[in-house]
Formats: C-alpha cells, structure tokens, sequence
C-alpha cells in the first residue's frame, strides 16, 4: 500500500494476552421462523486434530445467528459421517430441514482437511458440500469457514462468521485508566492485543484489504494518527498537526485517509492524506466541527457529521467535487457517526431519542429510519461485511459491552468482558 | 483545617524544590513509549509548582505563582453541549491570566473535554471548542498565544468514572495545566 520501510515498529505490540471476552447469545425476539438443522458431530482425525470439535463451532455459529434452530445432539439417534450414511427421512421426521455432516481428515503431517456435505432431508439430495485446508492452529478458523458455507447455501447471503473485529477495551478507574487494542475473532475468540497504552486509544478503522488498522493515540499527551499493519505490527505515525487528528478513514482503494485536524483557532474540518506522499487536501471549511468522515463503497462520498445546522447532523459531499455538500438526515436533533453499508444502501449512526443514545439505521433512497437498539448509550455501529448485522458498543449497567443487532433489529447477541471495558468496535471487511 | 496546612506544607516543599533543583520536564516519554500515569495529580502538581515559582522568581513579576492558593482551582466546568464559560469562572481565568502574562517563559496546556454522552470523535469536537473558549478568554487578559497549547480528549479522559448527572458535570471541564 505504501513503502512499508517507512515503518515504525510498534513498540507496545504483542505485550499481554487480554480478558477472554465471552459471547453470551442472546436472541431477543429472534425470527419468527429459524431454519431447522441438524449438525452432526464430524468425523475425527485422531490425534491430528487435538480433539477440537468443529460442529460444536458450526452450532454455536449458526445459532448466534438467529436465523437457525440446531438439534440437540443428545437426541440424534445416528451420528453419520458420510452421505451415504444419512437416512433422511429419519430426520426429516424429528423436525430438520437440513442436515449436516463431515469429516476432518489428515492427509501428511501438517495438514488438515475438513469436508462438509449439506442434505436437504425432504428430498434427500445432497444439495453441496465444500473442503476446507486447515491446519490444526486454524481448525476454528475453518469451522467458521463451513458455518459461512451454509448459511450461504441455505439463506443466500454470505456468511460472516470466519471474520475478525478490532474493538478498544479499557481497564481501572478514572483518571487512571488503561488502553487495548485488541483484534479477536468475530465472536470474541482468539483475543489479540495489537497495542497498549495508559493514555487514551481511540477510532480504529480497517482497511479495506483488512491488512491495516488505522487509529487515533493520545500516547504523546496529544493526538496522532497512525496506520498499523494487523499481522506483524509495524506502524508508523501519519499524522500529528498540532491541535486535533481524529477520526481516521481508509479510501476503499487504501491509498487515502479521510481524516480531521483542527486550524489553530480549534475549528475542525475534514482533510484527505496522501498515505503515499503526505500530501494534504482540504476536503470541508465550515466554522461548525465536521468529523467522522465515512466513505462510501465506491468511493465517490464521504458521509460525515457537523453542527454547521446547529447539532450534530450527517451529511455528505463529493470526494471529486467537496464544495457540493448535502444533508442526510433530519428528525431527531442528534445523528452523528455514520458509516455506511457494504451495499452502499444504507447507513447506521448515533442518534438521540430523548435523553438516550440508540442506533439507527437510515435507508438511503427513501429516507426512512429505524432506531434499532434500546439502550440508553448505545454508540460505535461496525456493519458485518455481509451487511446482515451492525456490532456497536452499549451499556450493560456501569460496564461497557459489545453488541450485535441484525439490521432487521431482531436479533441481539452481547459480547461481555470479564474485566474492563469494550468499545468502538470495528467489523473486518470481506478481502482476506 | 488540615487541607490548609497540608497545602502549606506543599508550597513551602515545593518553594524548596525550586530553589536547589533544576527541574526535569515531566513529560519526558519518548515517541511510542508508555508515557507517564495518566491523573497522578500529586505528584504532577508538585513538579509543575516549582518549576512555575522559578519562573516567576526569574521574572521578578512579583504576581503569585501558580502554587499559590488562589491558583489550585485549575478546572473550568461547562454546561452539557456548551462551551460558554459561566461567570463563576471568570476570576479563576483572571487569576491565572494575571499570572501567565507576568511570566511570559510560563507555558500552559489547556485540555477540553466532555461528558460521556454522544458520539466519541464529535466530542473531541466539543472538548476543543471548550480549550479554545479558555484560550480566548487567556489571551484577551495579554496572555500570549505562544505560552498556549490545546489538546481535546474528548469523552477519553474522564476525572471520574460514572454515570450520572453528578459525574457526567465533573467530566464536562477544562483543566489547565501547567508545562514549565
């Protein structure tokens, strides 16, 4: 993306395994009609596979999702690993439409294969099935691979589960506090510190190739920007103008940063970096604060809030032409943070109802809004790659937790730590 | 009754300090290192009084350093979404402005921040607006514009930890302080 020589080290990488955060599932309404399916216990390689339980991961994927209803494996009365071995009417008749099996097989030494077949028990046809390479550090990776499999095959969306999030979890009391950034899988697996600090860590971003993450550091007492490479932690600083660096906004094409920096009377606008050549251009110059610059999928927009209206409302310009600026939303006297969905449909944001804070998802050709969550400091909305779910952060009583809601608002899962905060979480995009 | 005399105490240490020690800036970390414990405002405050008095002591000013009484009150607290400072902080920005323009080496940092509520980056936003206010109100009184910084950190650093109108009014404030 840019010469990479240029690189800092991060000298606080890779310091301490954090909290395992849990995932609690809980599905609050739920759809009024999740597919039933049965996961059957995959065959073994023994001892290749240390005993991992890949279906176990397939279950709890799946459900999580809200839109599937698994048999409990107690009541299976055959536990087949081949097609040939699925009688299925069988469980057809214990109330599943589908079901699934596989196998986990160890072809040399180092290597893993999983196969999975997926059986349509009303007529008995086998409708796919799909290997997965793997080694046994990645075993769980690949469960989650065959859980987005499925849901693909049966629900016609691709599935997410084999993503990762970044999210800033926060540790002691105030004024001493300490600061993580963490990546983990997307249900709060395999938690990985990326950076540590005991001044203030805030707006990670990924980029669009998920090989970067951006973020703000107050690690100097001041603000700055820096870009970090997720695998081996090199970053380096790209931006520390005196005053505010906030806010920072991969271009889907990774060669830009949506940013914003202050003038030296502390007015905020919105800037465009260069990662190249450090080049600055000015997107905004309005006296109200206009910050948290979203871009649109094809790169032509970038939505953002300012208070140039008064609050804080969402707006978006032309990145080819940024004079020609236009308001998105309106109603609640409060909407900020947009980002915008993979499809480019919609987008979600903070927006205050009464004296709370809740998320809100706009329609962007109609302009019809949903407020879908019902906290009271709900904030941070990610949208999943595949656009199915928003992960933002709330307030489970004094501790702040991960949540997840689908973009349809049915379906809530909670992601809590057992010490500290979590905050600002970032969904990874498709593109690994 | 013992707040006064354990400030007297510290101003008499600090006075001490002044006069035999020369003073190390306090934020000293290096680029990416952990830098110093966030709020250690003992130990902090001690450092920043005695190199302030030697300032003041060089500058023969003859106006109360910032270890004196009157200027420990070092937070100006905002109402929620405002950054209008309120007349009950008028006289602590004078006292400190009085200071500042007779000490003309002193430099000070002015960090804005905000409650909780809202949305992070608009209140980094809302934090500068607030530095900046007190930054006016510094130099309309002769302080110059080179003896100021301003940083916001927004909802990132709360003085106290809460959820509530009490705690979130702690939080809405800038505090001043002071760099030599």
């Amino acid at each position: 993306m840019w010469n990479a020589t240029a690189a800092l080290l991060g000298l606080l990488t890779l310091a301490a395994l954090p909290a395992r955060a849990a995932l609690q599932v809980n599905v609050t309404q739920g759809v009024t009609d999740p597919v039933p399916i049965a996961i059957v216990p995959f065959g073994r390689a023994v001892p290749a596979d240390g005993g991992f339980d890949v279906a176990a991961v397939v279950q709890h994927d799946l459900e999580s999702s809200g839109r599937f209803r698994a048999m409990q494996r107690a009541v299976m009365l055959s536990t087949p690993t081949s097609v040939a071995q699925v009688q299925a009417a069988d469980w057809k008749a214990a109330g599943n439409d589908y079901v699934l099996i596989g196998r986990v097989s160890a072809p040399n030494a180092n290597e893993l294969d999983v196969d999975c077949d997926l059986i349509n028990t009303l007529t008995g046809q086998r409708l796919g099935g799909k290997r997965f390479t793997a080694t046994s550090a990645s075993l769980r990776n690949a469960a989650h691979q065959v859980s987005d499999y499925v849901y693909e095959q049966i629900l016609g969306v691709r599935g997410a589960f084999a993503t990762r999030i970044a999210y800033v979890s926060v540790q002691g009391e105030a004024p001493n506090q300490h600061f993580q950034l963490i990546v983990a899988d997307c249900d709060g697996e395999s938690p990985r510190v990326i950076l540590e600090s005991t001044q203030p860590i805030m707006s990670p971003t990924w980029s669009a190739d998920a090989q970067w993450l951006a973020y703000v550091s107050f690690e100097n007492r001041l603000s700055a920007i820096y870009v970090q490479r997720v695998r081996t932690g090199e970053r380096r600083q790209v931006s520390a103008y005196a005053g505010v660096n906030g806010a920072p906004a991969f271009s889907p094409d990774g060669t830009r940063l949506a940013l914003t920096l202050s003038d030296p009377g502390g007015n905020l606008d919105l800037w465009l970096l260069n990662l190249a050549t450090s080049a600055l251009t000015r997107l905004t110059n309005d006296p109200a604060v206009d910050t948290e610059p979203a871009w649109s999928p094809d790169g032509q927009s970038i939505y953002f809030t300012s208070d140039r209206a008064g609050g804080p409302q969402i707006y978006r310009l032309e990145v080819a032409n940024p004079k020609r600026i236009q308001r998105i939303t309106f109603g609640s006297g409060y909407n900020a943070r947009p980002r915008v969905s993979p499809d480019g449909m919609k987008i979600a944001f903070v927006s205050r109802e009464g004296s709370n804070f809740r998320i809100g998802v706009q329609d962007l050709a109609s302009g019809t809004v949903s407020v879908l969550t019902h906290g009271s400091l709900d904030e941070s909305p990610s949208f999943a790659p595949n656009g199915a779910t928003i992960i933002y952060s709330g307030r489970d009583g004094p501790i702040g937790t991960l949540q997840t809601v689908s973009v349809d608002g049915l379906v809530t899962q909670r992601l809590t730590s057992s010490q500290g905060e979590l905050r600002e979480p970032v969904w990874e995009p498709f593109a690994r | 009754m013992h707040k006064t005399v354990i400030l007297w105490v510290a101003v008499i240490g600090a006075s001490l300090l002044a006069g035999c020690s020369s003073h190390k800036p306090r934020n000293a970390a290096g680029a990416g290192t952990a830098s110093s414990v966030p709020g250690d405002q003992s130990q902090a405050k001690g450092a920043d009084m005695s190199s302030a008095d030697s300032a003041a002591a060089a500058s023969g000013a003859g106006v109360a350093g910032p270890s004196s009484p009157q200027l420990q009150n070092r937070s100006i607290y905002f109402d929620f979404d405002s950054s209008d400072i309120k007349s009950d902080y008028e006289a602590l920005i004078a006292a400190h402005a009085r200071y500042l323009a007779s000490s003309p080496s002193t430099r000070v940092r002015l960090e804005g921040n905000t409650d909780e509520r809202g949305s992070r980056e608009y209140n980094i936003g809302l934090g500068e607006r607030r530095a900046q206010a007190v930054r006016r109100a510094l130099m309309l009184q002769g302080v110059a514009d080179s003896q100021i910084t301003t940083v916001s950190y927004g909802e990132e650093r709360p003085a106290v930890t809460g959820h509530t109108e009490e705690a979130w009014s702690r939080n809405r404030r800038v505090d001043i302080v002071y760099l030599n």
